[in-house]
């Protein structure tokens, strides 16, 4: 029995070293491209290290594109979004979670439902309506929308208030706060991990967004990391080095924001895995 | 009476709070949801530029759709890519959350590599993977010529790498494979189901004489279905929206041979490309119909085996 499960740890433990091997490759793959020379990335058989370093994919690659207009421009979608979110989704969450009304469910179950609905259903119109208001080639619709509510981030949040003891709300309401001050004094302070699980998961659909800005951006001052990135790709498809060094750059902000927030992602995603 | 006047105005009270409180979300569902699905309904029965005003055609576009062989092409593509992407994106990530499972040391680190690459910006990997597919020079093939060469020096017959994105019959595998690099939310969220699964049924199952396999297949794949359901959903839906990698890797034209050509890229072609707003809506109705169908055929399925404990 001892042995059998010793065998048993052992032939775990090699799993996971050959699956991690094969998760991280194309990460050691993407950043050792990146600092190749010509002449290496194209040798067969493969360069493992490469010596000596070309650092200059980096410096040709950062100017080649504008890569710090196209940095601008997607924080400032990003953060807006987040703004948006946090304030919209919370408020909609609380109005659905804490204030007991008549048709709350009924709105509930209506903002469930658009979850199921495809993008590509209210694709057109949207465009049609953002050419009316004039926003096309403006950042306006990747960041409009976000602060009229995201039925997922509310249905995260409304799950999260309702786990908040009836009791403390209560006490608030009998002291006479009004549900403003009840949202602010008690429910915000209490949710900071919820929130901030929605900051990130709304900079990050807003970080890596591609369809977005493919539909509403045109001039390329106006470009986005990502519209950026495939831009540089499409064109210049061959210059392997600075692409890799390129995407490294658009990958690291999310890599190390994750290392910063590695909890949060975690408790977001279990959440999203509804538990119980 | 003066009491049940008390509650009706708090009543009242509450109504005006609630719904200023969901005013964001009410004004985002009627102007950018309801109002759109309704001008959509309505566009796809219309001739519609987007520059003049739609002209009523009737059926017009979805008779249409039984003509076009691009569009069944980006069908059969885009199902293809589904029914292989999803359950082998549930295996893996199973397999992985079982073997972290196992009270491993260095969890945190495991994990850390398994969720990395589904956070990475969807353009960037698939730049990355561009790249790693490439058919001569890129790693997944030196691997497999690597391999190749091994089985030829003990007498079995070499193997190359395949064209991947070059060749239409290895494309779809292409980005299936990419797809599967990517399910690391599903393992964290295995995981934690995994975590919850209760100890004393294994004891349970152990001192009825229950081997290894027996306690996995009668314990822990029921326990976990509900999860197994969770992401077999939202991933069918997931996939048969796919759209980026595919855009990005092909440079929007869904080659070889339109063997990448997907639902979404040829609506998105359609609407923004070829200015056939009306027809991109009639097929986006089609693509909500397909949604509807595969998220209720899995509904319906999972009764015979979705257990929730103790419901």
């Amino acid at each position: 029995m001892a042995r059998e499960s010793k065998v048993l740890r052992i032939a775990t433990y090699c799993a996971l070293i050959i699956f991690s091997v094969a998760f991280f490759l194309p990460f050691y793959w993407l950043i050792t491209t990146s600092l190749k020379t010509e002449n290496q990335i194209f040798r067969i058989p493969p360069v493992w290290i490469p010596h000596p370093l070309k650092w200059s994919n980096y410096t040709e690659g950062l100017t080649f594109v504008p890569f710090f207009t196209y940095l601008r421009n997607t924080l400032i979608i990003s953060v807006s979004n987040v703004i948006g979110a946090l304030l919209s989704c919370s408020l909609v969450a609380y109005g659905l979670a804490i204030i007991p009304w008549r048709g709350r469910d009924f709105v509930f179950f209506l903002l469930l439902s658009t979850m199921m609905l495809p993008y590509q259903v209210v694709m057109v119109p949207l465009f049609t309506i953002f050419t009316k208001l004039g926003w096309i080639d403006t950042f306006l619709p990747l960041i409009v929308p976000s602060f009229l509510g995201n039925a997922f981030l509310i249905f995260l949040l409304r799950q999260f208030f309702m786990s908040i003891p009836k009791d403390l709300t209560d006490a608030a309401r009998i002291d006479g706060c009004s549900e403003l001050q009840i949202y602010r004094g008690v429910i915000v302070p209490l949710s900071k991990p919820a929130l901030a699980t929605v900051a990130l998961f709304s900079f990050m659909g807003a970080w890596n967004d591609y369809l977005g800005p493919l539909i509403y951006l045109f001039d390329q001052s106006k470009y986005t990391l990502s519209l950026g990135l495939a831009m540089f790709s499409s064109q210049y498809g061959s210059y392997w080095g600075m692409l890799m060094a390129v995407s490294t750059v658009v990958t690291i902000p999310i890599v190390i924001l994750f290392f910063f927030t590695q909890r949060t992602f975690i408790q977001g995603i279990t959440m999203t895995g509804i538990k119980g | 009476m003066k009491r049940f006047k008390r509650t009706s105005r708090i009543e009242k009270v509450n109504m005006r709070n609630g719904l200023l409180f969901t005013l964001p979300a009410l004004l985002g569902l009627v102007g950018f949801t309801l109002y759109p699905m309704a001008a959509s309904l309505y566009y796809s029965f219309c001739r519609y530029t987007g520059l003049k005003p739609p002209v009523w055609i009737g059926m017009g576009n979805y008779e249409f759709m039984l003509h076009d062989r691009l569009l069944r092409e980006a069908l059969w593509n885009t199902v293809y890519y589904t029914v292989f992407a999803v359950p082998l994106g549930i295996i893996t990530a199973f397999a992985l959350a079982v073997l972290l499972n196992a009270k491993v040391r260095g969890l945190a680190f495991f994990r850390t590599i398994f969720y990395l690459p589904s956070i990475v910006p969807v353009v960037a990997s698939s730049v990355l993977w561009l790249w790693i597919l490439n058919p001569e020079n890129g790693l997944v093939n030196a691997i497999i010529e690597g391999f190749g060469k091994i089985l030829a020096a003990v007498g079995l017959p070499q193997i190359n790498g395949p064209g991947w994105l070059a060749d239409p019959r290895w494309s779809k595998p292409a980005l299936i494979l990419m797809s599967v690099w990517g399910v690391g939310a599903w393992v964290v969220i295995y995981l934690a189901g995994l975590q919850d699964v209760p100890h004393e049924l294994y004891e349970a199952a152990s001192l009825d004489g229950a081997t290894g396999w027996q306690k996995t297949r009668h314990v822990t794949i029921p326990f976990m279905s509900p999860y197994i359901f969770f992401t077999a959903v939202m991933g069918v839906i997931g996939s048969l929206q796919y759209f980026t990698q595919a855009w990005v890797m092909t440079r929007g034209t869904g080659g070889p041979v339109n063997s990448t050509m997907m639902f979404s890229m040829y609506l998105f072609q359609n609407a923004f490309q070829f200015f056939k707003m009306g027809y991109a809506c009639a097929m986006a109705w089609l693509l909500f119909m397909l949604i509807m169908a595969a998220t209720l055929l899995i509904f319906k399925t999972s009764a015979r085996y979705v257990y929730y404990g103790g419901r």
